[in-house]
């Protein structure tokens, strides 16, 4: 991790005196993929939207490529559901942050379409989001997150909502996805499962106010993420270990 | 809902119920007039107002014409309020706290007191009739809109605005096409209430329309006319109805795939 791309120092964030993040220090390097693992409701969610700028830290400093951050945001941003618009067809709900950002919409669809094989949408261009499956629904919403060509991935739960056949299906063709593009991405998930999947680094959370427990490095070669392997078990349980020994009350 | 093949049998499922319905009230009412004894200067049978509408076509014309055209100038006026007030209070909560109460006030205005009052201010002409056809629509359109405008996905605007959307982007993204379905609920129930309105207004003095007609039928006895005059009216709702539903399917395509689970 010679490249840090973005450095989270010390962050603190509460609402109205309840403490929600207590001094979270994090790092992604260029190319990385991070994942933060925590319980529900632990403010992983804060966390983007302190990254997003829809809410100011109250304490911490965070920096993408070494400079503050500040106006412009170096991310593309995945919410937990798809949030794809149902009255927009696909291809325009793919093209939303091209024109958000002001391509016109002849420009952005001509950006975009080449994309829709490798997202396994061919075909689906003109189509309504309610027509598609729920993995499709979230495939077309990486799609309209990775075309807006910003330096870093912020994905929130992508697969949360899916079936768990589904949800492997999605891991798999995301760590194809992963392996081809090389996006620099921090996750948010709950699923200890995925985190190890699709990780270099992991960081544990604790329930709120939230706190980064531990660091974890998964070793493993992407090539042998698949299979069952003694050592995704061991980071599986150690993680889990350290999670759950923080909830006394469960 | 059982699986009909072929789409002639659909339209009978779908229309048949209501057709039967209304067919009964007829049955029933004809049966009423004819075997009841009671006179049919007070009590036309249907048939005998369906002869009435088709013998004073002419006349029923003339005056349905005044009509439509103060329901829909009107509606076309209250429309364009609605519209325009829906967006100022959204973007400025101060001026929906200001307005509001004023909206709300000038719904619980009698009509029956208002739409005199009007028509002594404003004269015999078409500008008590707008006016009378916006008061009755403009509040359920915008109450319509700015329900629709909050039932906006909170996802899609926080998904905007990670992508750098002004709040004005983030209103014509989001927020309006969030409201049509909202829109065109409102706008199925104001238009019937449109042209109640402007009957309303005529009613209470008109040089020509529906509602003198009716007035003027009353007066001479002539309850068979009136009936004809009404029947006119709820034939012209009836198609304007019909009108909205199909704009409606032209102007939001991917609300019928969603099977009309929103209003």
């Amino acid at each position: 991790m010679s490249d840090i791309r973005l450095d989270l120092n010390n962050i603190c964030k509460d609402f109205g005196g309840l403490a929600v993040l207590d001094r979270i220090s994090l790092q992604v390097g260029r190319g990385e993929f991070v994942s933060i693992l925590g319980p529900s409701g632990a403010g992983k969610s804060t966390l983007f939207r302190l990254l997003t700028g829809g809410v100011a830290c109250d304490g911490g400093e965070i920096r993408f490529d070494g400079n503050v951050l500040a106006g412009a945001n170096p991310f593309a941003f995945m919410p937990q559901r798809d949030a794809l618009m149902p009255w927009r067809r696909i291809i325009d709900n793919a093209t939303l942050g091209l024109e958000v950002q002001g391509a016109s919409r002849t420009a952005a669809r001509e950006k975009v379409a080449p994309l829709f094989a490798e997202f396994g949408l061919a075909g689906f261009e003109q189509h309504y989001p309610s027509q598609l499956s729920g993995g499709m629904r979230q495939r077309a919403a990486l799609l309209r997150t990775v075309v807006q060509n910003r330096p870093m991935l912020l994905l929130d739960e992508p697969f949360g909502a899916l079936d768990a056949l589904t949800r492997t299906a999605m891991q798999r063709w995301l760590m194809t996805m992963w392996a081809q593009h090389h996006w620099t991405a921090l996750l948010i998930t709950h699923d200890v499962r995925e985190a190890v999947f699709l990780s270099d680094r992991i960081y544990a959370l604790s329930a709120r106010p939230a706190r980064i427990l531990r660091e974890f490095v998964v070793p493993t070669p992407r090539s042998c993420r698949g299979l069952v392997s003694s050592e995704t078990s061991r980071i599986e349980a150690e993680i889990l270990d350290t999670l759950l020994s923080q909830q006394p009350d469960q | 809902m059982p699986l009909l093949p072929r789409p002639s049998l659909r339209l009978l499922a779908s229309t048949g119920p209501a057709l039967i319905s209304v067919g009964a009230v007829v049955l029933a009412w004809e049966t009423y007039a004819a075997f009841s004894g009671i006179s049919p200067t007070t009590l036309p049978a249907p048939s005998r107002v369906v002869a009435q509408v088709m013998e004073h076509r002419g006349a029923l014309l003339d005056n349905a014409i005044p009509t439509l055209g103060a329901t829909l100038l009107g509606f076309a006026c209250s429309l364009a309020a609605a519209l325009v007030f829906s967006v100022l209070i959204d973007f400025f909560r101060p001026l929906r706290r200001a307005l509001m109460p004023v909206f709300v006030i000038s719904q619980t205005v009698p009509l029956v007191a208002i739409a005199p009052l009007i028509v002594l201010w404003f004269g015999f002409g078409l500008a008590p009739k707008i006016m009378l056809v916006a008061l009755v629509t403009f509040f359920p359109m915008l109450v319509a809109l700015s329900q629709g405008y909050e039932a906006t996905d909170r996802d899609i605007e926080a998904l905007l605005a990670s992508m750098g959307a002004s709040r004005a982007k983030i209103f014509r993204l989001a927020r309006l096409p969030s409201a049509l379905p909202y829109f065109f609920a409102g706008l199925r129930i104001s238009i019937t209430y449109a042209v109640v309105g402007a009957i309303f207004a005529e009613y209470a003095g008109a040089a020509k329309g529906l509602g003198i007609y009716i007035l003027n039928a009353k007066n001479n006895f002539r309850p068979d006319l009136v009936l004809a005059a009404v029947l006119v009216s709820a034939t012209l709702t009836l198609v304007l109805f019909g009108t909205t539903m199909l704009v409606q399917r032209v102007a939001m395509p991917w609300f019928q795939l969603e099977g009309d689970r929103r209003p």
